[in-house]
């Protein structure tokens, strides 16, 4: 068997022991050991984005970081964002600016925006295009993504925490 | 056009569809788990073209953890080969037999405890190759004597035809002018986010095969990947899943279910196998057409077009999966919206060693619409007439319709002047103009591109064989289920995919409008081939109306039965029972009624309560068929209606465009487009945002390019590049209506018109912007490179 290695990760505030391999990657510990299918891989070369979850607060690239390298971390996925049968208001703008089709990229994407109105509770077109613009939208041409993200803004949707 | 008055039809209901993808609730086919669950990976071909002299898996096998590895050897053994859509003997498995023939393609395959694992062993596996001269060019590849891509042919040009309609060399020969243009459009491919995949299990004692996978044709074609994986067809069940974006690239599917199919039934455990990045990326069937076009129009000195000639040659790749069907698709609107009285259509198939073309949004159309819509432009300045006015004056008129073009097909509806008068209002065409001579006394290069074309949808399956002499298939159905349960709630029974489109919001605003109750109030449920009614899923723009049509279809015979319920226990006639707000009454004395919820409980529970003979339960199961399909003549002079709803539209992209550097900004992107009645204008717009973001992405980003020797140089999204959030403008959408007469509701399809327009409208944009260098573009994507060397060479001549 290969050699596997004991880590702690706080996964939308529930603690979990692990161990695994050092090259077993964060996003198939979330997704095949913890069940949290809802982060998507999409590329697995850290370009399209769609494995993004928020690590300590900070998004990241489930697809491209090591597991053991989040040993100790808090990280939030899309299952974290609402609270059992309720959609998070950020989740409701979404749905109201139908910011989404296939909905495969709209886990990540809901991590960018929900990470970018943490930090900046009213930001322009402008900078809402460049904050998703590292995640790709095959789907959507990203206009109904940005109505969704100023729309959720405008509601106060995501207190900034920090 | 006015269109009729309706509760939900035409409203932005929110979509049913949307709860559970937010909350990443949706089951897509990774998230599939079985008990004792393997995975598979692949082992590719480094080489285009070559020889598989020996394989050792012996390594790979002893590792621990390997349950399984199949070479092409083993593929012949325990498959047949995959469903071809072609009459060409051109054979493919799933794995490679004898010898690959381009980078990427399957040679073995293992199948492991988990991924890591089963991609330590494919690293173990040795292979000796004899490699083989590539061929990658389709001219070269047709010359006699070229190294064959498949030895069982004559030759690499696997199709050769040309399908004249009309009286093409008198037209010709009496025309004050002819436009010529050689035209490139190169090969895209679709790259939906989520790749292509599927689990099968296999149970040999009773040999049912269950495979959970992202195909949409669970029905259609299901039966013939029962034939690949030698199983019963009654014995293959698909079961349908959500699925992460398609743009036609998951039709059929038939390498990645075949291989988990395989391992499944020489391990005896549930297999996964899912296809990574660069797995799609070279190998997947999502690359679209790749196309050389030497066209013709003719046309008079006023500009009236008489007469059109195509010329393609085709660059298939080393399979012919589709065969010819993507032109099919570009002949069923070859001569777009115009009216031009004759046409013929030459198409020459190659085969090269490069990964084979599949299906890409616009299914081929696209090309057709850069191709015409470059000839017209030319047209415009070679006989010195606006662009807008030569359209204007060869356009069918609104009255002409339905209306049949040279080569048969008939257009249903459409009014394409006031098409392009909303985008010429919406743009401010004339200010446009204004502000681009203001850019040009500054030396900016401001473009403004025009492209009003088709976008035909619900395909009828005669274009699948209308080139050769034999005829095929005339079905392409679409089946729903519709009940009424006892506690008066309706459910509806669906048996294609959700596709990333949205088939359930579809469903329940008909279920709505037919019944007059709340769209939320439908149940919407997806079932497994092996309980399926005939239905060909999504493709071709078809499902919403299909579904609507279907839904209509059942509808109806469920009010039949619960008509004669309601009039049995109010005594009246059942003519005179209608439906609306949550009730069934009787006409003219609403207050003599029956929820439905009291008729669904009587009908389960209350059996003497039903008129004498009547069943129990309330349920209408209805196929709804294609609304307009005629047979070809037999001397193929007629192709007869093939793709009749037509749906139309007018782009008119600003760009900036820097001569220096290549580089091309969207400033602004007017659309205007008609499909027919909206169903969902949200979810329309964003079908048509879509896809003009990836019409954009051909135009000037997306191209799957080989070298010479067949290495694909767009393996990753590194190198493949897909339009970001950064670089599409904020679209402005509009719409005209005229609804189809041969649909329920007059419904036409919308789905790929973005993506079938864009690259001739933004093309038209960018030689707009450097008309004053003299720039022509006839080539997309137009990548910086590309502007640089054309702007180059237009100071050089």
């Amino acid at each position: 068997m290969p050699r596997t290695v004991p880590i702690k990760l706080t996964v939308n505030g529930v603690q979990h022991e692990l161990a695994v391999e050092p090259r077993r990657l964060l996003v198939d510990v979330l997704r095949e050991d913890l069940a949290l299918t809802g982060t998507h891989v999409g590329c697995e070369h850290g370009v399209c984005g769609t494995c993004t979850v928020l690590v300590n607060g900070e998004s990241a690239r489930s697809c491209l970081m090591f597991a053991v390298g989040a040993d100790g971390a808090e990280i939030l996925t899309v299952e974290g964002l609402g609270q059992g049968a309720r959609l998070h208001p950020l989740q409701e703008a979404f749905r109201e600016a139908q910011g989404l089709q296939c909905g495969f990229c709209t886990p990540a994407m809901l991590m960018v925006a929900y990470e970018l109105l943490q930090q900046n509770p009213s930001p322009s077109e402008e900078e809402i295009r460049e904050a998703i613009s590292a995640n790709l939208c095959r789907c959507t041409g990203y206009q109904s993504i940005v109505e969704a993200v100023q729309l959720a803004a405008a509601r106060h949707a995501v207190a900034g925490a920090r | 056009m006015a269109t009729a008055q309706r509760t939900w039809i035409g409203t932005d209901v929110p979509r049913l569809e949307d709860p559970k993808l937010l909350a990443g609730r949706a089951t897509y086919v990774d998230d599939v788990k079985l008990p004792g669950m393997l995975h598979a990976a692949v082992l590719r071909s480094p080489h285009a073209h070559a020889r598989v002299a020996r394989i050792d898996v012996s390594r790979a096998r002893s590792l621990p953890g390997v349950f399984a590895v199949i070479t092409g050897e083993d593929a012949r053994d325990l498959s047949n080969p995959l469903p071809a859509f072609c009459a060409e003997p051109v054979v493919e498995y799933a794995l490679a037999v004898d010898k690959a023939r381009y980078v990427g393609e399957a040679v073995a395959a293992v199948a492991a405890v988990d991924r890591y694992t089963a991609e330590d062993a494919v690293a173990l596996i040795e292979v000796d190759y004899e490699p083989l001269p590539a061929i990658t060019d389709p001219f070269e590849a047709m010359k006699p004597g070229a190294p064959k891509v498949h030895e069982n042919l004559p030759s690499n040009l696997v199709f050769e035809k040309t399908l004249s309609f009309g009286d093409v060399a008198g037209d010709f020969a009496t025309a004050d002018r002819v436009i010529r243009r050689r035209l490139r459009y190169h090969r895209a491919s679709a790259q939906p986010l989520e790749t292509a995949g599927a689990v099968c299990r296999y149970d040999p004692f009773s040999q049912r095969m269950d495979v959970w996978s992202n195909t949409n044709m669970i029905n259609y074609v299901g039966w013939l990947l029962a034939n690949t994986l030698k199983v019963p067809a009654s014995k293959l069940n698909i079961i349908p899943l959500y699925v992460g974006g398609s743009f036609g690239s998951k039709h059929v599917l038939g390498k990645v279910i075949a291989i988990a199919g395989m391992l499944a039934k020489l391990t005896g455990r549930p297999v996964k196998f899912m296809e990574d990045r660069v797995d799609n990326l070279v190998a997947c069937e999502n690359l679209a057409c790749d196309r050389y076009y030497d066209s013709e129009l003719a046309i008079t000195r006023d500009g009236i077009f008489k007469s059109l000639r195509v010329r393609v040659v085709d660059d298939y790749g080393a399979y012919f999966q589709f065969g010819h069907g993507t032109h099919g698709n570009a002949l069923a609107q070859a001569t777009g919206a115009y009216r031009i009285r004759s046409l013929e259509y030459t198409v020459r198939c190659a085969l090269t060693n490069k990964c084979q073309q599949g299906v890409f949004r616009g299914a081929g159309s696209d090309a057709g619409n850069f191709n015409l819509e470059r000839l017209v432009d030319a047209a415009a300045r070679e006989l010195g007439i606006d662009p807008v006015e030569i359209r204007r004056r060869n356009f069918i008129p609104p009255d002409a319709f339905p209306f049949k073009t040279p080569q048969g097909n008939v257009y249903d509806s459409g009014n394409y002047p006031a098409v392009l008068g909303r985008a010429l209002t919406m743009a401010g065409w004339e200010e446009l103009r204004r502000m681009q001579a203001e850019a040009r006394r500054r030396g900016s290069y401001i473009g403004i591109g025009l492209a009003t074309a088709h976008q035909r949808s619900v395909y009828g399956p005669t274009e699948f064989w209308f080139w050769y002499d034999t005829p095929g298939l005339t079905s392409v159905p679409e089946s729903v289920g519709l009940a009424l349960g006892p506690t008066g709630e309706f459910i509806v029974t669906m048996f294609s995919p959700f596709w990333g489109n949205s088939p359930e919001t579809v469903v329940a605003q008909t279920v709505a409008e037919e019944f007059g109750i709340d769209p939320s109030q439908v149940t919407v449920a997806y079932e497994s081939s092996q309980h399926g009614l005939p239905s060909a899923g999504p493709g071709g723009s078809r499902m919403t109306v299909m579904l609507t049509g279907a839904v209509a279809g059942a509808a109806r015979k469920l009010k039949r039965k619960m008509a004669q319920i309601v009039a049995h226990h109010l005594e009246a006639a059942p003519e005179d029972i209608a439906f609306a707000g949550g009730r069934a009454m009787i006409r003219g004395a609403p207050d003599k009624a029956l929820s439905y919820a009291e008729i669904g409980f009587k009908a389960y529970w209350f059996k003497l309560d039903l008129p004498p003979e009547m069943e129990s339960g309330l349920e209408a199961r209805h196929t709804y068929d294609h609304p307009y399909l005629t047979m070809p003549s037999p001397d193929r002079k007629d192709l007869g209606a093939f793709y009749p709803m037509m749906a139309h539209g007018a782009h008119i992209p600003v760009v900036e465009v820097n001569p220096h550097t290549g580089q091309v900004r969207l400033l602004r992107y007017v659309a205007v487009h008609d499909v027919g009645t909206i169903v969902n204008p949200k979810s329309l717009r964003g079908q048509i945002a879509g896809g003009i973001t990836q019409g954009i992405g051909m135009a000037l980003y997306e191209e799957c390019a080989y070298d010479a020797h067949g290495q694909p140089l767009s393996a990753s999204f590194m190198d493949y590049l897909l339009p970001t959030a950064m670089e599409v403008p904020k679209f402005e959408i509009g719409h005209v209506e005229t609804p189809s007469p041969f649909t329920e509701y007059g419904v036409k399809g919308g789905g790929e018109g973005g993506r079938m327009i864009a690259p001739a409208a933004v093309a038209s944009a960018v030689e707009d912007a450097l008309a004053p260098l003299g720039v022509r573009v006839d080539e997309v994507p137009m990548t910086p490179e590309r502007i640089v060397s054309w702007v180059e060479a237009a100071r050089r001549r």
